[in-house]
């Protein structure tokens, strides 16, 4: 088990992931167009809510990756909490610039949809202010990692952070059944099949699709981009 | 100096142990929290809220059991009441343009004044939330002079939210699907 670890090497992972970037990204794009134009243009307009229901393309893929980047930013931290490999650390860094982005693109097109479909901008509701609430976890990692300047530090407080947030996950998901909310309850993935019609579900879940390659494919360079920084410090150090 | 592979697994154990005693605390604390915050968290009342919170003194059976201030909790407080417009109740006055409709939980009714703009998925059967303020009930010395629903607990609304729910399908098909039968949705 502990020799396997020892393999985890950000060498190694950088020379598979390598080889599935472009592969991802180009895939992303064709995806990401492709559902973005039939959600727009070819998807028909729903029976209550018209042309609004088109949003659902943006906000369902931003909302459903926003919470599950933080789902496996949470698994990295757990891991490196247990078995103290930076290379869990550096996964956990690299997939929160993204998980940010979608938060913060779940919010705002959620905002557009509820100035839409309810008649407000925002409410104060369960499911709208836990999801505000995983922005600011989001925010406060970045914070609490620039704070340190030892590395090995920085990777031990923002797991712990990383870990005590992840109680904001399930208040996500299960608000719209616990408590009497604006915000419908879950459509896509909920006990007894989704309840959305295939000629919407199709256009979403191609778009869900190019939006979790479109993360990979981030995640995977800011990776790279986090293992270089590592190596120009050391070579710094080397030098001096 | 030689670190054994035993000396490893037991220091991930006990890093396993104590994260294991971290989640389950904050799981606990928080379920505790937000168990206590219910009445807080949750976006709307519900008629049977208000109504129960509101019974008259004149209804015989329940004004041994009702609490004076529980009566008095919602009244003049903003508040936010949830239910579904009830078909046939929408009526609009002419000359303020106020509208009056009642909304129900299936189990009380509130009726509900507004005046503004209604959302564009406001219509009869449809979910809706309002915020405002319930208007207390007159006095038996002053009659009533605008019009009411019978005994409904009257509420003033300032705005009014229009909520769906999560049916998402092509416009005419939702037809179909009520003259089959299978229609899962809002009635």
């Amino acid at each position: 088990m502990i020799n396997i670890l020892k393999l985890a090497k950000p060498k190694t992972a950088i020379a598979i992931t390598n080889k599935l970037r472009n592969a991802c990204l180009v895939s992303a794009i064709v995806c990401g167009i492709t559902a973005l134009t039939w959600g727009a243009l070819f998807a028909p307009p729903d029976y209550l809510q018209g042309d609004a229901v088109r949003i659902i393309y943006l906000h369902v893929p931003s909302a459903s990756l926003a919470t599950t980047l933080y789902v496996a930013m949470t698994i990295c931290a757990i891991a490196f909490i247990i078995v103290r490999l930076p290379i869990f650390a550096m996964l956990a860094q690299a997939i929160a610039p993204i998980g940010l982005l979608y938060t913060a693109l779940c919010l705002i097109t959620g905002s557009i949809w509820g100035k839409l479909s309810w008649g407000a901008w925002w409410v104060w509701d369960a499911r709208l202010t836990s999801m505000l609430v995983l922005f600011f976890i989001y925010l406060g990692y970045f914070a609490l990692n620039n704070a340190f300047t030892q590395r090995a530090k920085a990777h031990i407080a923002t797991s712990v952070l990383i870990v005590v947030g992840a109680i904001d996950i399930p208040i996500v998901k299960f608000s719209v059944d616990w408590w009497y909310s604006l915000h419908q309850p879950a459509s896509l993935i909920r006990s007894g099949g989704t309840s959305i019609h295939p000629d919407i579900l199709h256009p979403l879940l191609l778009a869900l699709t190019g939006a979790t390659l479109f993360a990979a494919w981030a995640t995977f360079t800011a990776f790279e981009n986090i293992n270089l920084g590592i190596q120009v410090q050391r070579k710094i150090k080397q030098t001096h | 100096m030689k670190i054994t592979t035993r000396k490893i697994t037991t220091r991930m154990a006990r890093r396993i142990v104590a994260l294991v005693m971290l989640i389950t605390l904050l799981v606990a604390g928080i379920t505790l929290i937000l168990s206590a915050l219910r009445q807080n968290i949750v976006f709307f009342l519900v008629p049977s809220d208000i109504v129960a919170a509101h019974i008259t003194d004149t209804t015989s059976a329940a004004s041994e059991h009702t609490d004076k201030n529980a009566r008095k909790k919602y009244i003049g407080r903003r508040v936010r009441i949830g239910g579904l417009v009830v078909e046939g109740s929408l009526e609009q006055d002419k000359d303020s343009g106020e509208v009056q409709f009642i909304i129900s939980d299936g189990k009380a009714q509130v009726s509900v004044r507004y005046l503004g703009l209604l959302p564009d998925l406001f219509r009869e059967g449809q979910g809706i939330v309002a915020i405002g303020e319930i208007i207390p009930p007159p006095t038996s010395a002053t009659t009533s002079s605008t019009k009411s629903h019978g005994e409904l607990v009257e509420f003033r609304a300032e705005q009014v939210l229009a909520k769906h729910d999560e049916y998402y399908m092509p416009r005419g098909l939702e037809k179909e699907l009520k003259k089959k039968n299978l229609w899962q949705g809002n009635p």
